[in-house]
């Protein structure tokens, strides 16, 4: 409790990071984020500071870690892209070190992908071969299959490697391959010119698209058939084929031949399919393992770049050998930190430890509050204001109940109270759920971050609803109440003719009977039926809001005791507190008083001469008592001396500390050591620890603005002084009339709220009520789905908001200024699950 | 009969939040929240019965009764006791 009333108590120290294990106690550190470190090198310019090397190689491997993230969310592609990451992850590798698995992954990959495109090219070929078999064996069909059978088969020619057969003494050569499309009438042309009609060249197109494995882009090509006579002409050809860049194939003797190879081919072709359809499934896995890994990289890479950046704000020590640091650290935690750094120095095999030091120090401390998940909301909506100044008090574990509190008051509907808090209910039951976590919606983030909030909010509206005694603008009358009609007509006075001569008529009162004793729980469930009931809530919610107002703000004045006695400023206690405290009793706690003696002592039978307390308030301030009837015996008396009391607060208020505090630095010489120790500037070093803790514990409150911690340089200026409580005391006196008048927006907005609450009803679901014929049923349907949206909409988003936006600005303005500074600095410890990440901006975490 | 709905009423509401803020505090174990419970329980307490006690005092006597429409009145005579 002690951290979240004031603060944790902090403390300057030194870290001593032998330079070897500096890296790894740093990144103890970073996980386990205790401290803040300070800048040791202000001077230096960022692009001059030591590791700024590093850190540009961090960024560069976090844009080529993104850039492999998108490829891989958009699509887990084969080719070239498979060996694009490969680059990548070598260069990473370079980077990271001792990544064994980044090794192996890289051999693996190398390997994998060399050898699937061995096999694509194999397969391309075995398609060709079978491509052209079947198309040469059409040209074969065309002419008559007797005429080649009659010829002996010369055995094969290995030299020129093509199946020959002789005819009339000179051979006749098969040549046979394929060649691209494009390219097919030049070779045709060219085989013309050159070999002049000793060739007959037969071609056919294949239809579909084979692969061309260099440019792997889908070709048409062409199947061709060249028959020649004579050796020099088949020479001549296969230089030809050899400069337009053939496929050539054997071409088979015989029908047999053909048929065989063209069995074989189709074996090792669905083979080949096999084989590749593994391999492609192969390098799949392995690249989705290591998908896995990138994002653990990506942040390994982060924390590198945080570490380098903390190291360049550390500087060297004398002897160049150990890096200095300095960090603020929790009193508490410095035992945790000593063994951080043991931990950092065992891991990285130092010989030397480092250590930690605590050094004394004058600077103010930055603030930190530690909260759980339920506190921190409301810590935030607190240091949205401004963070508290060190050890001072701070106002949230007030706000936690004041807050809602002050929203329900506004707000107070029983009905739409359970809507909100069953909508926060759901958000805090499902708070683990990632996808309510890690939206980037900022609305919703929003909504879910005050999700206890917005719950307290929902409780709280229920109880104020059911005291106004409002759902969904209807009454509740679960007690009775206690305004009886009967009694009216028993006393005869009313009778039956009354009723249908006029159309209102008022209950009495002072009639027996009528008026049976207040409704226990809430206001009487007959107003709602009443037409002149803003009447009566309209006094009575005022004088509730000023009741709420007055007490509120005392309770902050209240508070400020507690920063005077901390902070050991006692002569604040009776010179600043009390005035105050005085001032605001005696006006505005008598006008509280007024309020329930009117309300205790003014029975029905007085009404005629029931005071208004206004006029009473106002006669006070003017001395006039004697125009109206006092409200009780001594009245003028009473107010005279409440008057006077406050009236003499103010003078205290205005010179009491200034005065005082110029008597007692000028009127005592004799505490001439403490008191002019500005003027010495040598002392032992125990004393000057001594004197400067004391001024980091003095610290400042929110009057005592010029004279701060920093008291050696500057003598105590009475003028500066006495203008600072000057404006204080102007401040705090008109403010206190204005704030008070401020509370009344609780009944402006609580007015609003049931007033278009009950327009909502009236309006849209009584006229669907109200249908009376078969067909209102469906009618109400939708009437219905209009009012729930309307609801929703109007009275719940907007209201809510800005019920909320008003509860703020009374804490922030009107309860905070009487005691609350919030002029401090936060802690930001250095913890990597603070840093920011480029990737969930884009979207890709 | 009006005093006496009067008088368990307050008691009542005095003695349930009087508990709720004077005594379930005393038995919060003790732990590192217990500082911020207790506040929490005291606070509401204190809101909570104020807020309740200035609504019956309002109340308690009043100066002038409602205003109701004839056939309010009609329907109310003949339904509510």
């Amino acid at each position: 409790m002690c951290s979240l009333l004031r603060g944790e108590e902090m403390c300057l120290a030194q870290l001593f990071l032998q330079s070897g294990s500096a890296y790894d106690c740093i990144n103890e550190l970073g996980e386990l984020g205790l401290v803040e470190f300070r800048d040791l090198n202000p001077g230096v310019n960022a692009f001059q500071r030591k590791h700024v090397n590093e850190i540009k190689k961090c960024e560069e491997m976090e844009r080529i870690l993104g850039k492999d993230i998108l490829i891989f969310n958009i699509h887990m592609c084969y080719h070239h892209n498979y060996y694009c990451s490969y680059v990548h992850y070598h260069w990473v590798y370079v980077c990271v070190c001792s990544q064994e698995q980044l090794q192996r992954l890289e051999v693996e990959l190398g390997e994998v992908t060399r050898n699937k495109e061995k096999l694509q090219r194999n397969l391309l070929e075995l398609t060709e071969y079978t491509h052209m078999l079947r198309t040469t064996r059409n040209f074969v069909q065309r002419t008559s299959e007797v005429s080649y059978e009659e010829f002996p088969f010369l055995e094969k020619d290995t030299l020129m490697d093509y199946s020959s057969m002789q005819r009339l003494g000179a051979k006749l050569g098969f040549i046979s391959g394929l060649i691209q499309r494009t390219k097919i009438e030049a070779f045709e042309r060219m085989l013309w010119r050159v070999c002049k009609g000793y060739t007959i060249l037969s071609y056919a197109e294949v239809e579909e698209y084979l692969e061309d494995p260099d440019t792997g882009e889908p070709t048409k090509s062409v199947v061709f058939l060249i028959s020649y006579w004579g050796d020099q002409i088949g020479q001549k050809v296969k230089k030809i084929c050899d400069c337009y860049h053939c496929h050539l194939y054997p071409y088979p003797s015989s029908n047999e031949e053909r048929t065989d190879v063209v069995e074989g081919l189709r074996t090792r072709i669905q083979d080949l399919h096999t084989v590749l359809h593994r391999t492609d499934d192969y390098l799949k896995q392995v690249l989705m393992k290591a998908s896995e890994s990138v994002y653990t990289w990506v942040i390994q890479v982060k924390k590198m770049k945080a570490i380098y950046f903390i190291l360049n704000l550390c500087s060297f020590d004398v002897t160049n050998k150990c890096l200095i640091a300095e960090v603020w650290c929790p009193v508490n935690d410095i035992p945790t930190l000593r063994r951080a750094l043991e931990e950092g120095s065992r891991k990285s095999g130092a010989t030397v430890p480092s250590f930690v030091n605590r050094i004394p120090t004058n600077d103010t401390p930055p603030t930190l509050i530690r909260t759980n998940k339920f506190t921190s909301g409301f810590q935030n909506i607190v240091d949205a204001y401004g963070v508290g100044n060190y050890r001072e008090v701070n106002p949230a574990p007030f706000t936690i109940i004041t807050f809602p509190f002050l929203f329900a008051v506004m707000f107070g509907d029983l009905g739409h109270g359970v809507i909100m808090a069953l909508f926060a209910l759901w958000m805090v039951l499902y708070e683990n759920n990632r996808k309510l976590k890690n939206t980037r919606n900022e609305i919703w983030n929003t909504f879910f971050e005050g999700r206890y909030i917005i719950l307290m909010m929902g409780l709280f509206s229920i109880y104020t609803g059911l005291i106004y005694n409002d759902c969904f603008s209807k009454s509740l009358n679960i007690f009775g109440s206690g305004w009886s009609v009967k009694a009216m007509f028993e006393a005869k006075v009313w009778k039956d003719a009354d009723i249908r001569g006029n159309r209102v008529l008022t209950l009495d009162p002072n009639v027996t009977g009528v008026f049976r004793g207040p409704y226990p729980l809430g206001i009487d469930p007959i107003w709602n039926l009443a037409s002149n009931r803003l009447t009566f809530l309209n006094s009575y919610k005022m004088k509730m809001s000023v009741i709420l107002g007055v007490i509120h703000m005392s309770f902050g004045v209240i508070l400020s005791t507690y920063n005077y006695l901390h902070f050991r400023k006692k002569h604040s206690l009776y010179l600043v507190f009390l005035p105050e405290l005085l001032f605001l009793l005696c006006l505005f706690g008598y006008l509280v008083f007024m309020i329930f003696y009117k309300w205790l002592v003014f029975t029905a039978k007085d009404s005629r001469l029931a005071p208004s307390i206004l006029i009473h308030f106002i006669n006070m301030f003017l001395m006039q008592g004697d125009g109206v009837q006092p409200l009780y015996p001594g009245q003028t008396g009473l107010q005279v001396f409440l008057v006077v009391i406050a009236v003499l607060s103010v003078p205290v208020l205005l010179l009491g500390k200034p005065v005082y505090l110029y008597w007692l630095h000028n009127g005592s010489h004799r505490l001439g050591m403490y008191r002019g120790y500005e003027r010495v500037r040598r002392n032992s070093e125990e004393e000057l620890y001594l004197m400067r803790a004391h001024d980091m514990e003095e610290g400042s409150s929110h009057s005592d603005l010029s004279t701060s911690g920093e008291r050696q340089t500057e003598e105590f200026d009475f003028a500066d002084e006495f203008l600072h409580q000057a404006i204080h005391t102007i401040e705090y006196c008109l403010g206190c009339v204005s704030n008070t008048a401020s509370y009344l927006r609780l009944w402006a907005l609580s007015l609003a709220h049931a007033q278009l609450s009950e327009v909502l009803w009236t309006m849209v679901m009584r006229v669907g009520l109200r249908m009376d014929t078969s067909l209102g049923v469906f009618f109400l349907v939708p009437v219905f789905g209009l009012f729930a949206v309307l609801t929703v909409s109007i009275l719940l988003v907007m209201e809510g908001l800005s019920a909320f936006l008003h509860a703020l600005r009374l804490h922030w303005v009107e309860f905070q200024n009487k005691f609350y500074s919030g002029t401090g600095v936060k802690f930001c410890p250095f913890s990597f699950s603070l840093l920011p990440s480029s990737f969930e901006h884009d979207g890709l975490l | 009969m009006a005093e006496l709905g009067f008088v368990i009423a307050m008691s009542v509401m005095t003695l349930f939040w009087g508990i709720i803020g004077g005594v379930v505090p005393w038995f919060i174990p003790k732990g590192p929240n217990r500082g911020v419970i207790v506040t929490m329980l005291v606070l509401t307490a204190v809101c909570c019965y104020l807020f309740w006690l200035i609504a019956i005092l309002a109340q308690l006597n009043p100066l002038f009764g409602p205003s109701l429409s004839t056939d309010t009145i009609w329907y109310l005579n003949y339904h509510w006791p």
